[in-house]
């Protein structure tokens, strides 16, 4: 029987991301247009954008290839499962135990490697141009979320996310040098891998700068719904993990009843919103950079994370 | 065993008497493929169910009061599974590769000469059999290397293995003599029980580091690696780089844990810290090549910087008595020289599936493949994966246990270790990454795109025994993937063996899952990722499409309005790393781009040429080579001395001699 609750309750976190994600991407818009004086599309639009595409028919390139056409279902599932594997509003989930933070970060790096394959598919230079630049970012971002998992592994003993959120959650570890370089690095790795100003622009077509929407030119119809959907899911997948680290306070504990589940779910969508206003707030005062000084920015993330786990071999309560 | 190789050792002899019947090729390698699946098979069986006992064997040969021992204890055993598995798949590889063979007469002799001589370096028992095998796997390979000596560039690569491999050698010789002693104990056995001074071991662990990481490619040693490699044919150069640089990774394993006494911390410090370079400067070097078998070539030599980092941190360990810690990343170094002969197999067979078809290794000279040989590109994309260390194939779990090794460091108490490991963890992930968008570039412009040549528009799919192999090799890389408990497990009687330590059980624990010390601290389950993933791709793809559309309608590539038709538009290559080499590459390699822009009126094309140096060769080689032909072009004029002067020469080194006699003390 409590394998039943167990599995249900991941089943429902796993549909919760899945549901939650567009939301979160239309949020963050909406917000981003009040704070320009403009009105902007409803919350709900994402919604409305991905059922479109997915009614339409898809026109392929002539020699697209099979993997082309694979290729935005495993990147769905891909970041699919890895979300679903980041405690939101309950920690100690069935699945948990299955991938830890590690795993996690390797599943959006599969994710990513075959959606820089797609872009090669074609053979276009927009393609081209996208994926280059995309493996470039994740060279830099992806070693700075390493050291960043290591900050928090040695200081929780554990690379488990629920064991780190617990780890969090008592006073004794309390505020420390490490743990503010972490949060700095991984804020920037998540700016950085969500294509989020000032590294790239998500609202941008026909730029040179572009990096993730060069990438994806080629698709459409419910290949590029996949592909959206995905990206909204990378979006909230970083927001939870922010917040199940850094802010895991009103996580439900393991086999807590509903009513704690529930408290859970609203404190989690408060988090949420909180994290969507900054972003959409730092986008709006901040400037796109040119695409050679992102691995500058990158560059500082990866420093302030081996800084981290540096200080934390010098001394654990650092 | 020793039957197999003596097989083995016959079939070449044999060989070279009927390398020109038509069949030759054909029996070479149906002989070479049956020999390495018994001697697999054998393998297997020892380590799986006596690993503690160890077959022991003496020949009346070599050393006159010693003979020719050889042993088969759980390490060489794993080893040994490691050589065969890729004999197995190079030799049904060449069953229909050979046919391709310009020169047979150059490879089917050597060929199984050189599988008997790695099995016989891995069962060797005394130092003397160790030295004779080693130096016959290298003149083997190095014969094979050879094998098309028409082209200009192997016959320098050729060149440069030769003078490494004697090097390599000579400082082995140096360090087996040392651990013998003065009495000359030749044998393993005894040099087990005897105990080094702390110089003499010291001097050994430097010596093999030379001689072994010379044969395995550790920077800077690495130089001969992408020249000799890539100029074999394919299934020999997967064969070198995917089995023979694990013969040098066993050799260093054999003297730093059996042979050698307790290890030193400072050790562990050189061990780190040459992986970690490697690892770094490996996958750099790769990056910007665009040689399809070059580039693999790099990559082995990222990879043996990945494993000596495990073994580095297995010394570590080992020396502070943390043994649970130092099996772990035994474990992970020995898992991933399982994982890295595997796909690095997989991926030079593929090249060679490539350069069959089209008969080129250039990449800029590829592309679109994936439409003309749909079957290589699929496995290739499985070894792509693998090598990228992505979840769910075996080559994440075992740099997923390097990680949690590394993240068990903070209980050292050596002030170096604690500031040189979050480091090396440091290159490791970067190494990861970059590793993933070489294998991007790697697989995207050869495969995928549109052709830019006429060889690779009318590319067809290889035979079907070079894809049996491929295939044989890329399910298992799931299968290490998605049940590493399996492998993690067969290797404990080795660390047991080593380091008197071991992981937990891993088929213990539930669902699959593999625990590196204690579910609390991590836990990867490879199989429920895997399942996660092949259940709700095609769950996604069947709703969308039974709910929502499944038209598609087949059209001109969009290219945000602008398609051009031609190729040569494309990203190749080189275009393709400039972003990481405009990063990376300023520092390390000093890139320099020139843009040669032609006047207005001028009818020469417009370019662009990329400056690279390798700061390697040029800083250590360069010179030495300098140097030593310095020397020889000042001593030629001893070659032509009048009878008089030659016997002047003689009678002053007679008085120097004398001299030295006189005042020695």
């Amino acid at each position: 029987m409590a394998v039943i609750v167990d599995l249900f309750v991941q089943g429902l976190q796993m549909v919760l991301v899945l549901l939650a994600a567009p939301l979160l991407t239309g949020f963050v818009r909406k917000v981003k247009a009040r704070l320009l004086r403009r009105r902007g599309p409803s919350v709900w639009q994402p919604y409305r954008d991905l059922a479109r595409l997915l009614r339409k028919e898809v026109v392929l390139a002539e020699n697209a290839s099979w993997l082309f056409r694979v290729a935005p279902y495993l990147i769905f599932a891909a970041t699919w499962v890895a979300a679903a594997l980041i405690p939101t509003f309950a920690a100690g989930l069935m699945f948990n135990w299955s991938a830890d933070l590690i795993a996690i970060a390797a599943l959006l790096g599969s994710a990513r490697f075959f959606l820089a394959l797609a872009g090669m598919d074609v053979g276009t230079s927009f393609g081209g141009i996208g994926s280059s630049r995309e493996v470039m970012i994740a060279s830099l971002a992806e070693p700075a979320m390493l050291l960043m998992v290591f900050t928090l592994a040695l200081i929780a003993g554990s690379t488990q996310l629920s064991t780190i959120a617990e780890v969090m959650s008592i006073d004794e570890t309390g505020l420390r040098v490490s743990l503010a370089l972490a949060l700095i690095a991984l804020i920037m790795v998540a700016i950085a891998e969500n294509a989020r100003i000032p590294v790239d622009n998500p609202a941008t077509h026909l730029e040179l700068t572009m990096v993730h929407e060069a990438m994806v030119l080629e698709y459409s119809g419910r290949h590029l719904a996949m592909i959206e959907l995905a990206a909204s899911l990378k979006l909230l997948l970083y927001m939870s993990l922010i917040a199940c680290v850094f802010l895991p306070w009103g996580l439900a504990s393991p086999a807590a009843g509903a009513g704690a589940y529930l408290v859970g779910a609203a404190v989690y969508a408060s988090k949420l919103a909180i994290g969507g206003f900054a972003l959409a707030l730092f986008e709006t005062v901040i400037a796109k950079m040119r695409v050679f000084r992102v691995p500058e920015f990158l560059g500082a993330a990866l420093m302030l994370g081996l800084l981290g786990t540096l200080l934390l071999f010098v001394s654990r309560t650092l | 065993m020793l039957f197999c190789v003596a097989g083995l050792l016959a079939s070449s002899v044999l060989a070279v008497a009927a390398h020109r019947r038509r069949l030759a090729s054909r029996s070479v390698y149906g002989v070479s493929f049956v020999i390495s699946l018994i001697a697999l098979a054998g393998a297997l069986v020892h380590l799986v169910t006596a690993p503690s006992a160890a077959a022991t064997a003496t020949l009346p040969l070599g050393l006159p009061w010693l003979g020719a021992q050889f042993r088969a204890d759980a390490l060489a055993a794993f080893f040994l599974i490691v050589v065969n598995l890729g004999g197995v798949t190079a030799s049904l590889y060449g069953f229909g590769y050979g046919r391709h063979e310009q020169s047979p007469g150059r490879v089917l002799p050597l060929y199984p000469a050189f599988l008997g001589g790695m099995n016989l370096v891995v069962l060797a028992d005394d130092a003397f059999t160790f030295l004779l095998s080693w130096e016959f796997m290298s003149l083997t390979s190095w014969a094979l290397v050879m094998a098309h000596h028409r082209v200009k560039d192997n016959v320098h690569a050729g060149y440069v293995y030769l003078v490494m491999a004697s090097f390599g050698t000579l400082a082995l010789l140096l360090a087996f003599g040392l651990l013998a002693g003065t009495e000359g104990n030749y044998a393993f056995a005894a040099m087990r029980g005897a105990q080094e001074s702390p110089t003499i071991g010291a001097l050994v662990v430097l010596l093999v580091l030379l001689g072994a990481g010379s044969k395995a490619g550790l920077v800077p040693l690495h130089v001969w690696l992408p020249l000799a490699h890539p100029a074999a044919p394919s299934h020999v150069s997967a064969l070198l780089s995917g089995v023979m640089t694990k013969v040098a990774v066993y050799a260093c394993v054999r003297v730093l844990f059996d042979l050698l006494g307790e290890p030193a911390s400072w050790q562990s410090l050189i061990v780190l810290s040459l992986g970690g370079a490697t690892a770094a400067l490996g996958v750099l070097y790769a990056l910007m090549q665009h040689d399809l078998k070059r580039l693999l070539a790099y990559h082995t030599v990222e990879n043996i910087g990945i494993i000596f980092i495990g073994l580095g941190l297995a010394l570590a360990f080992e020396a502070n008595g943390l043994t649970s810690a130092s099996a772990l990343a035994l474990t992970a170094a020995l898992f991933h020289v399982l994982n890295h002969s595997i796909f690095k197999n997989l991926l030079f067979l593929g090249a060679g599936a490539v350069l069959g078809a089209t008969g080129e290794r250039d990449m800029e000279r590829l592309g679109g493949l994936i439409r003309r040989m749909p079957y290589t590109s699929f496995a290739f994309l499985v070894g792509c994966v693998a090598i990228s260390a992505l979840p769910p194939l075996n080559g994440f779990a075992s740099e997923w246990l390097t990680f949690q090794a590394i993240l068990q460091s903070p209980d050292l108490p050596q002030w170096g270790l604690k500031l040189m490991v979050p480091a090396v963890g440091g290159l490791l992930a970067l190494s990861a990454a970059l590793a993933a968008a070489c294998f991007v570039k790697a697989f995207g412009i050869t495969f995928l795109g549109r052709p830019r040549t006429p060889a690779a528009e009318t590319a067809r799919e290889t035979d079907r025994f070079s894809l049996t192999a491929m295939f044989a090799l890329a399910s298992l890389c799931l299968l290490a993937g998605i049940l590493p408990g399996l492998v993690i497990d067969a290797l404990s009687p080795v660390t047991l063996a080593l380091v008197g330590g071991r992981m937990p059980l891993q088929s213990d624990v539930a669902w699959a899952s593999i625990v590196p010390i204690a579910e609390a601290r991590s836990s990867y389950n490879g199989l429920l990722v895997f399942v996660f993933i092949a259940l709700s791709a095609p769950l996604a793809a069947y709703v969308i499409h039974r709910f929502a559309s499944h038209a598609v309608r087949r059209g001109p590539a969009w290219d945000c309005g602008f398609p051009d038709s031609s190729p040569s538009t494309q990203y190749t290559a080189g275009s393709f790393a400039q972003p990481i080499r405009r990063v990376f590459g300023t520092s390390v390699f000093g890139a320099r781009e020139h843009v040669d822009m032609p006047r207005p009126g001028d009818l020469r094309a417009a370019g662009m040429h990329v400056e690279l140096h390798d700061p390697i060769w040029e800083t250590m080689y360069a010179p030495i080579a300098g140097g030593v032909g310095a020397t020889a072009e000042k001593l030629n004029r001893f070659q032509f001395l009048t009878i008089r002067r030659y016997l002047s020469l003689v009678f002053l080194a007679l008085v120097i001699l004398l001299l030295v006699l006189a005042i020695w003390p």
